[in-house]
């Protein structure tokens, strides 16, 4: 490893010492950082995994009979019907702290409960109907996936980054400043032995 | 700061079902063209859904917006079935937090 440029004097050994007690508590705290977040990632992750695979499989349904409607209907009819919403989503989004990472918080907010279905009934057909009670019923899942899966990504985010400041601090900063001290110490060490040789040498020199 | 709204970009067949429900729908026709919507509505929405294939095709673009808490850019399966893009990106995220995929390694 190598060792710090700096002067072996007594002032540097003090400095590196406090930045070395710094260093390894800082290490301790990040270690167990890392820890904890792994710990919420899996947690996070899983339930991901989950939602995930049971949104796969319901989407495509729903789409699936979206597309059987509009083989029924002709495309016009399907456009017209659902040109205008009769409701519109709002949703609450703040932003959560999960181990210090910004995640963000989604919910949707419940509107006026109004008509789900914004066409005469007369004019479409029932598979049209049937998709957007499903779809509906989705949003909310769809919606949480989204908050759960971008917490994912963002904690993923944060582990590596964490885990980058986790080695850097153990196999080089703090190697390397306990390399410095040590070279300081010694160099100290035998200057302090060069001063008394010298001062036996001058006495003997003054004896004779 | 995101304006709680949700929007999806996809294929005209599997986005329309969408409009129904309130849910700002955009389609798009080609890969850039996807490309600039997303990038345009990154600025105001908070959650965008995007079809897997259009997602996977553009996925620089989306791996863009996943650092940051808003908007959350999630790739939702098209009428025409999952590709098991998004399941290959929740693997992606398990290698890079634990250094291995422990979690899907069964497959």
């Amino acid at each position: 490893m190598a060792r710090l440029n700096v002067n072996p004097t007594r002032m540097e050994l003090r400095t590196l010492k406090n930045r070395l007690k710094t260093a390894v508590r800082g290490h301790k705290l990040l270690k167990d950082k890392a820890d904890e977040t792994v710990r919420q990632f899996m947690n996070y992750i899983r339930l991901n995994k989950q939602l995930r695979e049971e949104i796969e499989g319901e989407v495509t349904d729903a789409l699936r009979s979206f597309l059987m409607a509009s083989a029924v209907n002709s495309p016009e009819t399907i456009e017209e019907a659902v040109a205008m919403p009769a409701r519109s989503v709002r949703l609450k989004s703040d932003v959560k702290n999960i181990m210090s990472v910004s995640v963000p918080s989604i919910e949707i907010e419940e509107g006026d409960a109004t008509e789900l279905y914004p066409y005469s009934f007369a004019s479409v057909s029932s598979e049209l109907d049937s998709s957007i009670a499903k779809l509906s019923e989705l949003l909310v899942k769809l919606v949480r996936l989204a908050e759960v899966e971008k917490t994912c990504n963002m904690l993923a985010d944060e582990i590596e980054k964490n885990r980058r400041r986790v080695n850097a601090l153990e196999y080089v900063m703090i190697p390397d400043h306990e390399e410095t001290i040590k070279y300081i110490t010694m160099k100290l060490d035998e200057n302090e032995r060069a001063n008394t040789i010298r001062l036996m040498k001058v006495k003997s020199m003054l004896a004779k | 700061m995101p304006n709680n709204k949700i929007a999806v970009i996809g294929d005209k067949d599997s986005v329309l079902a969408f409009r129904a429900l309130g849910v700002d729908v955009f389609d798009a026709r080609t890969d850039e063209e996807a490309e600039d919507r997303l990038k345009k509505l990154a600025r105001e929405y908070s959650v965008i859904f995007i079809t897997e294939d259009i997602a996977e095709r553009i996925s620089d673009i989306v791996a863009r917006y996943k650092t940051r808490p808003y908007p959350a850019v999630i790739p939702v399966p098209s009428a025409k079935g999952s590709t098991g893009y998004g399941m290959r990106g929740l693997s992606k995220d398990v290698e890079k937090a634990i250094g291995s995929d422990i979690l899907f390694g069964d497959k």
